[in-house]
Order: C-alpha cells, then structure tokens, then sequence
C-alpha cells in the first residue's frame, strides 16, 4: 500500500468535509446509543469472562501437577494457554483500554490492571493507548506499522536489513510478549538519542522486575509445586507452550489488525488539523476485520472487531459485535471498502506483505496482490465534485 | 534477648501471619494477588477492598428497611453514632453512599436506609439476603461520651439512625444510663423504630421517650427555649446530640450558642457538599496540589485550563480515547464535553481533556 494522499485512485476523493463531519456525527451517535446502553449485562459479562480465565487457570495449574501423566500434560497445557490467552486479550487489552472503567470497580479499571505479560501496564497503556490509536497508520508517528523492525509500507524506505525481515516477524512471534516489551521500552529511540536516559532507565527497572516475576512464576515456583509428583519437567515445558502459543496467537491477531492488503496509511502531513470526523475516517480505513465464530472474536478479545475497536476503543469490547452491522451501513453508504477476511486469508495476507516488502519496491511491485475489490461509490456522490484537497 | 531486640516484642497476630502467607503466595499468582483467586471460593476474601454480605433485610416503615451485613475480616467493629460508606453496583456502575450504622456497638453492621435518592431506594428495594456490598470502615465523631453523663438526644426523621445505634449500646447495658429522646417524625407511620422503642423504655428507666409527631403537632422551634424546657426541663444540664435536616441542625446550635453552652452540643451533618449545576456551566476550578486556581467557562476543557495556569497535569491523546489524563475529582461537578452529561461523585477519576468545569471544581493535581 502507499499511503492514501499519494494514491491514484484517492478511495475518500468522492467525500466533502460535510460529508466526512456528517459521517462523525452519525458514529458519534452510534457510540452515545452503546454508552447510554451500557449496565449490568455488560458488567456481568466481564465479571464472567474473568472468573472463567481464573478457575481455567487454577484447574489447569492443578491438572499440571500431575504432569508426568501424558494425558494430565495435554489438559493442563491446552488450558493453561487458552486462560493465558484470555487473560491478554479478552481481558487484559480491554481492561487497560478504560473499556470498563465506567463500573467504577477499582480493580477492574484501567489505572489499577496489571497483565500476565512481560510489559508492565503503565508503559503499555502509553505506547498503545496513546500513541498508537490516536495516530494509527500515520507513517513516521505510529511505530506500529512494522514496530521498527519492519516495511509494512511502500513509503517507508527500504534497507537490505529488511531483507531479512521475514524471520524477525517469526522470531518476533515466537518470543512476542518480549518484543512488545521492547516496543514500549522504546529502544530504537533510546539508542537513536531520543530518549530520556532517566526515564528510560527507570522504565527498563520496571520490565526487568516484571520479566523476573512472570518468569519466577511460570518457570520456578510452579514447576517446584509440581516436583513431588516427579513432573517439574512436563509443568516447566508446558509453561512454556503456553507462552509460546500465547505469543504466536496474539501477534497473529495483531498482524491482521493493521498489516492485511486493503488497510490504508496516512501521510504525516495528512492529519494537522485533523476534525474529529476525519479521525474516524483514518480509524475506519487504517483497520482490518477478520471473520469468524463467538469463540474466536472472544479469543482476539474482540480484536477481530478492530474497525469497530479503533473508531471507539473505549467501548466494552462485547459490544462491538452487537454495532458491526451499523458500522458496515456506514461504510456502504458512504462508498468505503470495510476490510475484512477469514482468519487465515488476512494472516496469509499480512505475511505476504512482511515477505514482499522485504524487497525493494520496483522488485515488490512484481509480486503485488490483486487489490481487494473497491466498494461502490453510491450514486448521490458521483455528481458531487470531487474533494478539492484530495489529489 | 528482648532488650537486644530495642524493647519491641515481636508479635505475629493472627492477621501478620495471613498477610506474610499471601505475600508468600503472590509469586504464585504474579501480576495479580492471591485474594483475587480466593475469593472464587470466598466472596469476601479481597485485597483491596472490604465488603460485606447481607444477613438480613428488615422493614422499618413503609419506605425504610434495616439492612444487616457480616462484613469481611478486615472490618473495625464501629462505635455508637459512627458511619460507614456502603457501595452497590445499580446498572454495572459503583455507586457509593454514606450511612448512619444503627446496631449497637460491637454487632455487626447495619443500616436504616429510607427510599430517597437512587442507591437509597435501590438498597431498600432490590437488596436480598446473601447479596454482597462494598463497605468503607466506619468513621466520625458523632460518638457516646467517654464518661456517664445524662443525654439528650434530638432526632428528626431519619437522623434517628445514630442515635438509635447509641441507645441499642447503652440503655441496656448501663443501669446508670440517663437518656431522654425526643424524636421527632411526620407520623407514627413514618416513624422508625417506635415499637422498639417503646419497649426499651418501658423496660429502662433510664430512657424517656417524647415522640413528636410533626403532622399534628408542628415542628419544635428552637428560636427560644420554651419547646425544649416543656420538653426536657433540664436540657442545659444535659449533654445534647442533634441528628436531623440541616435546617434543625442550624437552629439548634444557634440556640446553644445563645444560651452559653456550645460545648455540650454535638451535631451530626450529612449533605455538606452538594454541588449545584450551573446553567452554562463553567466556574473556578481549584488545582488542589498546585494549590492554584483558576475562573474557566463552561467549554475549555480543565486539562487546557490547567496548563493555561501551570499546573503540571497527565495527559495523551487529548480527545478522550487514551485515558492517560485520568485525574481525581475531590469535589464538584463537571460536564463530559461529548456526551453533556455530567458528574459528581467525589473521587471519581474523571478524563480532563474532555471534561468541563459545571460549577466550582476541586481536582487532586
């Protein structure tokens, strides 16, 4: 992709800045209809999600105890990911999101949550929360878009390390949790100079403390709690997996969230003084959707609603099905391509981007996909004139 | 050994000992403390806060209801006349409250709640034995002298409450108790606790009850001492407690103050920081740590307001989705700039780069 304001066929060129203020005052709407709505189902609803991911994970730990036995290996190791999952997901990711800090629950709130993961809450709610959504797929401000190891894009400038972008993708999911740690320490800026010393070096403190207390847990106490049974080794490995399955899930749903063909990218310049309304318009074509059953949007805890996560990411994530359909309507209405695949088509379609970017464009020009197929523009935009900034 | 040990016996009490335990147990259960995985099995087991499970509803007057709980480990048994913060989630939201506690001292808590207001009528409507409240742990002053003195209580309407909590704790078990209540309430309908009451002090000499039932009789006046002195004769020699509407309490204390006896009077007040909507909204918003303050209208936002005035505040996206702003209302209200609602609620965390002064504003930055 490059981004929208040098592309040929500008896909917002049929929408006037009334047209795109009309359509923030409809989502606005949307978003006033789900908070005027929000009470004790939703409240019950994380509560259960919570309790679930709990006694999953005590069962699991329990059943690993006995480890030795294959059988006994096999449970604890499938629940013990599944829990692990949730955990970061479902729960963590939206928690940390303010998603539920209208309950007013101090320990289901977004200043209060720490998650099962190698990055400490504070520095991941500052990376992502604030950098991240409020200048999503904004080339040069979102560090996202290939999170400094990788050319997701066109216009971002191609150097032989890129060559070998493909293995650190698959090293990256491998030892994911680690990576986002490394992220939101913000190393590369650290060693560019950019970066205070002192906060970087107390943000550094922090993730070692927190990297030694997960790794304390998963790899030591409970493996000793598992010892008398003579199965330290099968609890050790299936912490392990589970860690390894959480990294290779999660980055799998983040891949899609931006990466996948059809996801547009903004120009630095494109969002000084940028209305509300085009906001959302860079949050509905910036993301990417992926299709599937309940379990699986619980799994990506309702990441695979990114569209509908970004354009409000303070929302209960069970709601954001629930205002799919409404957002779809929009999109169509207003002539705008709502992306959106299988599980494997948008992973394929986000690591097929990861392998041929890696090359420099006028080679990745040669493998490029098909573009997906464009929305129509509805009729009463076609005689409107075409958006004098646009070109 | 004990004086090499500088005089400070090492005690483990019971509950040093529960807490080394689940500190021990936290690296078993890292990022999240071991409570959170005990209260699967025990719904009052809670790191951070305290709660409570009901044990009895019971119903006072048509609008009123006794509400019982057994409160989790952590809880201080209160004193006679204190009060304690009862939470309950009405529609998914935390919503918080003051009470009276009106059991004896020593007995597990409970409150006399009269439908008025939203958690109010919620705790008299929909509480259930076995639900589960948040408790706050119980404080004020409002509290029995240390030593026997002859008392007079003054109460009106729900203001008995306290009151109530203090004559359960002393009547029965002083004989020494020297105690004249004048209650006053609409009606004897409206009227808590009358048959208790009744009994208590047909059974003590050592309480004597004037109910005044307002309907009929008119309220008492304290603009000069002729109701009291028909009422209670010698009022001036007694230590006097009023519990009741702001109005009574004012005049009470003026009438004290005039008769030279300030200190024998203890007032109890509720509803002191009511913050009144402002049409337009806007006002002064008083930066607490800062201490500075400032006059805003009703449409900038308090974060640009308090950097306007140079008090250093959190901040991110600056358009209400990164929550990185979150900043603690101590007092007042504000209008969410989005949606125009407002909100008031003392400590809530509120985003500031989306909120507006509505009225005076006290924020903890």
């Amino acid at each position: 992709m490059t981004a929208l304001q040098k592309k040929e066929h500008n896909p917002i060129a049929h929408l006037s800045d009334q047209d795109i203020e009309r359509l923030g005052v409809e989502l606005d709407a949307i978003r006033d209809q789900v908070i005027s709505t929000r009470g004790s189902s939703d409240a019950a609803y994380i509560r259960r999600v919570i309790k679930v991911q709990r006694g999953l994970e005590m069962g699991s730990r329990a059943v690993l105890l006995a480890s030795r036995w294959k059988p006994a290996f096999v449970v604890g190791t499938v629940g013990l990911s599944v829990s692990k999952i949730l955990e970061n997901m479902e729960i963590g990711h939206n928690v940390m999101h303010g998603q539920w800090d209208w309950m007013r629950d101090p320990k289901i709130h977004s200043t209060t949550w720490e998650w099962d993961n190698a990055s400490p809450a504070s520095l991941w709610k500052h990376s992502h929360n604030e950098l991240h959504h409020t200048y999503t797929n904004v080339l040069g401000r979102d560090n996202d878009l290939g999170y400094g190891i990788m050319r997701v894009d066109e216009d971002q400038r191609w150097s032989p390390f890129y060559l070998g972008q493909p293995v650190w993708n698959f090293v990256n999911a491998c030892f994911f949790e680690y990576g986002i740690a490394a992220y939101d320490l913000e190393i590369g800026k650290y060693f560019k100079g950019k970066k205070n010393k002192e906060i970087f070096q107390r943000d550094l403190k922090k993730v070692g403390v927190k990297i030694r207390q997960q790794m304390t847990k998963d790899y030591v106490v409970h493996p000793l709690l598992a010892a008398p049974t003579g199965s330290w080794k099968q609890t050790l490995l299936a912490n392990y997996l589970s860690n390894l399955t959480r990294n290779l899930w999660t980055h799998s749903v983040i891949m899609c969230g931006h990466f996948p063909e059809g996801v547009e990218t903004f120009t630095r310049k494109s969002i000084d003084g940028e209305t509300r309304g085009e906001w959302y318009l860079r949050q509905m074509l910036g993301s990417a959707n992926i299709n599937g059953s309940r379990a699986m949007h619980i799994a990506t805890g309702n990441l695979s609603y990114q569209i509908e996560h970004h354009l409000f990411p303070d929302l209960p994530s069970n709601r954001y099905q629930e205002i799919a359909p409404q957002i779809r309507d929009i999109f169509n209405r207003y002539g705008l391509t709502y992306t959106s695949g299988s599980l494997p088509r948008q992973v394929g379609s986000a690591w097929m981007k990861v392998i041929r970017l890696s090359l420099p464009n006028h080679l990745a020009a040669k493998f490029a996909p098909r573009p997906r197929k464009a929305a129509p523009v509805p009729l009463r935009f076609k005689t409107a004139a075409p958006k004098a900034d646009a070109a | 050994m004990v004086e090499i040990l500088h005089g400070k016996p090492i005690t483990l009490s019971c509950m040093g000992v529960k807490s080394a335990a689940l500190r021990a147990m936290s690296v078993f259960t890292t990022p999240i403390p071991p409570e959170e995985y005990l209260r699967l099995v025990n719904p009052l087991a809670s790191s951070r806060q305290l709660r409570g499970v009901v044990t009895s509803v019971t119903p006072e007057t048509p609008t009123s209801a006794t509400i019982t709980f057994r409160p989790g480990s952590r809880w201080q048994p209160h004193q006679a006349g204190q009060w304690a913060r009862v939470g309950v989630e009405i529609d998914g939201v935390r919503q918080w409250r003051s009470y009276s506690l009106s059991a004896p001292a020593g007995a597990d808590p409970a409150v006399t709640v009269t439908a008025i207001g939203r958690v109010s009528t919620y705790l008299v409507r929909n509480t259930k034995v076995g639900d589960i409240v948040f408790l706050a742990p119980p404080q004020g002053d409002f509290v029995l002298p240390a030593g026997p003195r002859p008392l007079l209580m003054l109460t009106a309407g729900s203001g008995i409450t306290p009151v109530m909590s203090m004559i359960r704790t002393l009547v029965p078990r002083r004989k020494d108790a020297d105690v004249v209540l004048v209650h006053s309430s609409r009606d004897r309908t409206a009227s808590l606790f009358t048959d208790e009451l009744q009994e208590l002090a047909a059974e003590h000499p050592g309480l004597h009850l004037v109910h005044r039932y307002t309907t009929d009789e008119g309220r008492i006046s304290f603009a000069d001492s002729g109701d009291l002195d028909r009422l209670c004769p010698d009022w001036r020699s007694r230590k006097a407690y009023v519990c009741g509407p702001t109005e009574m309490l004012d005049a009470a204390h003026a009438l004290w103050e005039r008769t030279g006896l300030p200190d024998t009077l203890t007032v109890e007040r509720f509803n002191t920081a009511l913050a009144p909507e402002v049409p337009g909204g806007g006002g002064q918003i008083t930066f607490e740590k800062s201490d500075k303050q400032v006059e805003v209208d009703g449409s900038t936002p308090l974060l640009l307001a308090g950097e306007e005035a140079g008090v250093i505040m959190p901040s991110g996206c600056r358009m209400g989705i990164c929550r990185t702003c979150l900043t603690p209302l101590l007092s007042g209200r504000i209008r969410d700039l989005r949606t125009g609602e407002t909100h008031d609620d003392e400590g809530e965390l509120i985003q500031t780069c989306i909120s507006a002064a509505a009225g005076p504003v006290h924020l903890d930055c």
